[in-house]
């Protein structure tokens, strides 16, 4: 019982707060129903006995993630409404017949994997936390190193490219400068 | 609750993320949009771990998140650097972009 209340109520949160961040025409809107909405999706991940990465989800996405792009934010402007048109309706047209296509393969794929054998099996005597440790440091090692490897590179490359002349403050140029500037890159 | 129910609302949000790429033209709403992909996909990934008692789904999804961390860090670089050579983030000003 409790399980299916919390269920519906999260689910609908969720939904409800994705369809802002898509359709809002305000950026920050748009940040803060993104950060309710991934700590909404947590609320599964405790409902799936995945506590781990319950947890991960809100200090990741909604710790660094959301506070990347609130960061990201100042450098644009982000109290002006965003205006978009779409010229190309035809690319509309395709893109929706490729979701039905991927609704109905998505909705057929469980009929494939009907006897799938439990390639790791979970130990509810021990605990999500530990089990996910386990497997991650035996059967996962290689993989894990390789995202550490990739964090580590997507770490120094954002601050390279983020940090390319920030010795030059924009707000202290004149129009003028700032057109030179401009014609220097 | 059963799997079905997992995987329907994994499927709506994930709809709910396409439908923002596909109508966003401003590219940091095209990147919230990506985000919200991610997240149903890590929704259906876990509760496929649950209903088969198998860890394998939520070792995806942690791999998931490092990936989207990372995403985000190099994307958003990339798109500070073009707000200011250009004073936009619209994706129609990519266009020239074109071979």
């Amino acid at each position: 019982m409790f399980e299916v209340v919390a269920f519906y109520l999260f689910a609908t949160l969720t939904v409800v707060m994705f369809c802002i961040t898509v359709f809002t025409n305000n950026a920050l809107y748009a940040l803060s129903s993104l950060a309710a909405g991934m700590i909404f999706i947590s609320a599964f991940f405790f409902l799936l006995d995945a506590e781990f990465l319950g947890a991960v989800q809100i200090v990741v996405y909604t710790g660094a993630v959301m506070a990347l792009y609130a960061f990201g934010m100042m450098f644009f402007d982000s109290l002006s409404l965003v205006k978009e048109k779409i010229k190309n309706p035809r690319l509309v047209f395709l893109l929706s017949g490729l979701i039905a296509l991927l609704i109905v393969i998505i909705f057929v794929s469980p009929i494939i994997g009907q006897n799938v054998q439990a390639n790791l099996p979970i130990h509810p005597e021990w605990g999500n936390t530990q089990d996910v440790g386990v497997v991650l440091f035996t059967k996962y090692l290689i993989p894990f190193e390789v995202a550490a490897i990739m964090l580590l590179v997507a770490m120094v490359g954002g601050i390279i490219l983020a940090g390319k002349r920030m010795n030059t403050s924009y707000t202290q140029l004149s129009e003028n400068q700032i057109e030179e500037q401009k014609e220097d890159l | 609750m059963s799997l079905n129910a997992y995987l329907i609302l994994s499927t709506l949000l994930f709809c709910i993320g396409l439908f923002g790429v596909i109508r966003r033209k401003n590219l940091l709403m095209l990147f919230f949009s990506t985000e919200i992909m991610l997240n149903a996909v890590n929704v259906g990934l876990a509760a496929i771990s649950k209903f088969h008692g198998d860890l394998t789904g939520q070792m995806f999804a942690f791999f998931i998140v490092a990936i989207a961390a990372s995403e985000v860090a190099i994307g958003l670089g990339l798109l500070i650097l073009w707000y200011k050579k250009t004073g936009t983030i619209d994706l129609d000003s990519m266009q020239r972009l074109k071979g």
